[in-house]
């Protein structure tokens, strides 16, 4: 079957298969920071934007999203170094393997609510596992980030 | 110091935050053959007929291999230096298959979907045998998991296939019966560990392909590079002049990658085609045919005076390696090495244990090592004696805990020359306020808050075993390339070596570049586990850049004119003392690239005779819900004695990340089987991991002793930091229950059915 789709800014038309998941549909189009972590819709590493919501790719038939625009953290990637300075400050980044899908999921909690609680914070990114940092570090990084950003994004960052 | 005890940013923090095509399966050639495994649905059989002539005929099929086509010699997966004390009890693929997901076949082809097919269309034939699912009953069980006549055991382990046994052996110091029959109070309890999954979250992958010169190059996502090469030229007969190994950024290691779970099967595909190949496991595969923690079951006995003064420690485990060997050997030793020193105050003590082959899935190496099982045994042990004597955990422990100064007859009879353990535990008690909180207090709404606390130690190294090494070369602009085969896995030991380089050279951090880790270019290291990379690694960072600048300072004197000793020498200028004249490091560098005979660049190895442990304190506070048994992790206050910390950011992570998955494994993670062998905990939908909701507060402090044979006063810190969860979060459960549990996971059903 024939779909376009806009992604990450670019239109794509393609024939593809009925079956194909969008995460496997991004991968092949070299978008390589969406990683798969499990086959059950648990950890959150594929997160990306469907129409600018989060969703998972792994959960999502590509022919849904004939029609609609999907980004990924490669049409993101000013917003991604800027919050991510954020989270390396913290040394939260570890392994990287689980931070496209967190970073997508909490750019996407920014654009929501400017000003979340810690509480929020969590809730929303609870379905976004990660092994390596038992997630304080990544708080703290969010938090500064927060705080940065409600001083006008003025601090100087590397 | 300008560099060690910074909280530097970790050289490939941009990589990764901005989601770059920096792991195995992001940099795989796109033509790779897909290798995927047909697996056992039996947890014991010999394999009568397998059939694949119709599978080999789907379109798009390049191989399928059986236990025919491959090699009849046996070797291990596990990444220990040669000779490794796991036995040689594997073949790449096997007619007898000894657990539910052992692999019968391999199957190649150039896409998913024909795999896939080819897959469901070999006809395999088995005969099922009874299995070993107990391993309370393997020991001298008449099913032998290994009955094969070419099993073997390179080291003197205590191991018989025609037992069911791994290992054995007992170790003592003192007449610890004498002891205890003395003692006023002994304690005897029995403590059960189940398996863990380290659930990284990048799963098992490799991927292959032969180079120019028809080497076969081997991309995988491993802690041990080097020890991949040998275990690929064993299952394959290959030389090792014949094989590369090398590893990209890691989604996460925790020991899972200290073996070598996926390599071999793509390995033999392109060795035997010739074309590129990959697998790349799924999250099912890496819960079902893995290296998950060992379990566990060790019996303690205590014995103390009346006054509270611990005289002896008696401790058996018995462990589960599962259908092979890999760790089996070893990590069981830690449950009593790495526990019973923690109490300096012994007058003797025995370890003794059993590990014991079953028909489940191998267990391996998991952060921790043993140790954590042990740790959870006995710290659970000393936490019901507290209670017995009526006295405070923390003063029983005070009282008794091991010292700066004091030899260790457990731990091999090292002398601990930097422990800090007592200010860690003070220190502990006094974050989570222990006085006014022990044990209990009931909140009136349904809800009791306690707390519990626990102490661990660790190693810092395989003493007298491993080897690391770094090679530093000057450029000709006066930055340095450092190569290394220690493996950063994401805690960031790329980054810490690198400090350790620029402390020593008196550079900025960024003037070092490092690559690794490779084994065509790395200088040898046994790779990154038992804690050893910023300790062992860390030393031959150290000894080659002083050599380096040495070699440096002479070149300097060449063009200088003048003798070494008149030379001063800054890290960046050097100058001679009695003309004045100077050059700087760039122009030493540019000279060495020309008509020069002596190369700047130093290959320099470490390995120690000791291995001085980290010390830490743990203590929780949680919320416990009296109707449901639910347990809320409220704070946990963790301490940790590493030595110097290199880098403050890397350590609190470190210990925030092993406190999580500590809790995990605590309360709800769990790798259980069905009465036929089948493993239960095959997906993230039944095995949970904490999230970000159920960790509650961590808070991190360190109280650094100096550790005098260690860089710049360093020991470890990646594994000890997962051993204090389990025992403390069952002290506060008995603390706010009045019940022991004395089996991991501690799950809300256990607490709500065990409390009424």
């Amino acid at each position: 079957m024939q779909i376009s789709l806009v992604l990450n800014g670019k239109k794509i038309t393609e024939e593809i298969t009925p079956d194909l998941l969008l995460i496997d549909f991004l991968r092949n189009h070299g978008c390589y920071s969406v990683k798969r972590g499990c086959e059950t819709s648990n950890c959150g590493l594929c997160t990306v934007f469907l129409d600018k919501k989060p969703v998972l790719s792994c959960s999502v038939l590509t022919a849904r999203t004939d029609g609609h625009a999907i980004d990924t953290l490669e049409g993101l990637q000013d917003e991604a170094k800027e919050f991510g300075a954020f989270i390396a400050d913290q040394g939260a980044e570890q392994c990287g393997f689980c931070n496209p899908g967190m970073i997508m999921n909490a750019i996407a909690l920014f654009r929501e609510n400017a000003d979340p609680t810690d509480e929020e914070i969590k809730e929303y990114l609870a379905g976004n596992l990660c092994r390596c940092s038992g997630y304080e570090g990544q708080l703290r990084g969010i938090r500064a980030f927060l705080e940065y950003k409600r001083q006008g994004g003025a601090s100087c960052r590397q | 110091m300008q560099t060690v005890g910074q909280p530097i940013r970790k050289k490939d923090a941009e990589a990764l935050v901005t989601g770059k095509p920096v792991f195995t399966d992001d940099l795989a050639m796109k033509d790779c053959l897909i290798v995927k495994l047909l697996r056992s649905p039996h947890a014991n059989a010999m394999l009568k007929k397998i059939k694949t002539d119709t599978a080999k005929l789907v379109p798009g099929i390049e191989a399928i291999y059986t236990w025919e086509d491959v090699p009849k010699h046996r070797f291990t997966l596990a990444g220990q230096t040669y000779p490794e004390p796991s036995p040689y009890d594997r073949l790449i693929l096997d007619r007898h298959v000894r657990y539910v997901g052992d692999p019968v076949a391999i199957v190649a082809g150039e896409n998913e979907e024909c795999v896939d097919r080819a897959l469901k269309m070999i006809k395999a034939e088995y005969e099922v045998l009874p299995a070993v699912l107990d391993f309370h009953t393997a020991k001298d069980n008449e099913v032998l998991v290994h009955p094969e006549d070419n099993w073997k055991a390179l080291c003197p382990v205590g191991a018989d296939n025609q037992r069911n046994l791994c290992a054995e052996e007992e170790s003592h110091a003192g007449d610890v019966d004498a002891v205890l029959a003395g003692c006023d109070v002994i304690l005897e309890e029995t403590y059960h560990v189940r398996a863990a999954q380290q659930t990284m979250m990048e799963t098992f992958r490799t991927v292959c392909y032969k180079d120019a010169y028809g080497r076969l190059n081997v991309m995988s996502s491993s802690q041990i590079v080097y020890h991949v090469r040998r275990i690929l030229s064993n299952a394959l007969g290959i030389s090792k002049s014949k094989i590369r190994v090398f590893k990209p950024r890691i989604g996460g290691g925790f020991g899972a990658k200290q073996t070598a779970v996926s390599e071999i099967y793509p390995a033999f595909v392109t060795w035997m085609t010739g074309k590129p190949s990959k697998i790349i496991f799924t999250r099912e595969e890496t819960q079902t045919a893995s290296s998950p923690r060992h379990e566990m079951e060790i019996t303690v006995k205590l014995g103390a005076d009346s006054e509270g003064n611990i005289q002896a420690i008696n401790m058996y485990t018995l462990s589960n390696t599962g259908a092979y060997g890999e760790h089996g050997p070893t990590t069981v030793g830690l449950s009593g090495h790495k526990s019973i020193p923690l109490y300096g105050s012994l007058k003797a003590h025995r370890f003794s244990y059993d590990v014991v082959y079953t028909n489940q899935m191998s267990a391996g190496a998991y952060r921790g090592y043993g140790a954590t099982q042990g740790i959870f045994a006995l710290e659970s042990a000393v936490n019901e004696l507290a209670e017995r004597l009526h006295m405070d955990p923390v003063e029983l422990r005070m009282k008794n805990m091991v010292r700066e100064g004091q030899v260790m007859p457990a731990y091999y009879g090292e002398t601990a020359n930097s422990c800090a353990l007592d200010r860690c535990l003070m220190r502990a008690a006094e974050m989570i306020g222990w006085k006014e909180k022990y044990p209990c207090r009931d909140m009136g709404d349904g809800k009791i808050r306690s707390v519990g606390i626990a102490m661990a130690m660790q190693g810092s190294c395989i003493s007298s075993v491993d080897v690391g090494s770094a090679t530093v070369k000057l450029n000709e602009d006066g930055s340095y390339m450092m190569s290394i085969a220690a493996a950063d896995m994401g805690t960031g030991c790329d980054t810490i070596l690198a400090q350790i380089a620029a402390e020593s050279l008196e550079c900025p951090v960024g003037n070092i570049a490092v690559s690794g880790a490779d084994t065509d270019t790395s200088p040898y290291d046994s790779g990154s586990y038992a804690s050893s990379t910023t300790y062992i690694t860390g030393t031959a960072v150290r000894h080659a850049c002083e050599q380096l600048r040495e070699k440096i300072c002479s070149q300097a004197a060449r063009m200088l004119e003048c003798g070494a000793e008149e030379l001063e020498y800054d890290g960046n200028v050097a100058k001679d003392v009695k003309s004045g004249k100077t050059v700087t490091l760039e122009e030493i560098g540019v000279a060495s690239m020309c008509n020069n005979v002596q190369a700047l660049q130093v290959t320099e190895s470490y390995s120690s005779p000791v291995s001085p442990p980290p010390f830490m304190a743990g203590a929780v506070e949680i919320e416990l819900d009296k109707e449901t048994g639910q347990v809320e992790i409220l704070d946990y206050a963790a301490v940790v004695d590493c030595g110097t910390v290199v880098n403050p950011n890397l350590a609190r992570v470190q210990t925030e990340g092993a406190l999580a998955q500590g809790i995990g494994m605590a309360l709800y993670e769990n790798v259980q089987y069905t009465d036929k062998g089948k493993l239960l905990n095959n997906s993230l939908m039944q095995y949970k991991i904490p999230s970000r909701l159920d960790v509650g507060r961590l808070r991190v402090e360190f109280e650094s002793s100096y550790e005098p044979t260690g860089p710049f006063g360093a020991k470890s810190i990646g594994e000890i930091v997962i051993n204090t969860p389990a025992p403390a979060i069952a002290h506060a459960i008995a603390n706010a229950t009045g019940s022991k549990f004395r089996e991991l996971p501690i799950t809300s059903e256990k607490i709500a059915m065990g409390a009424r």
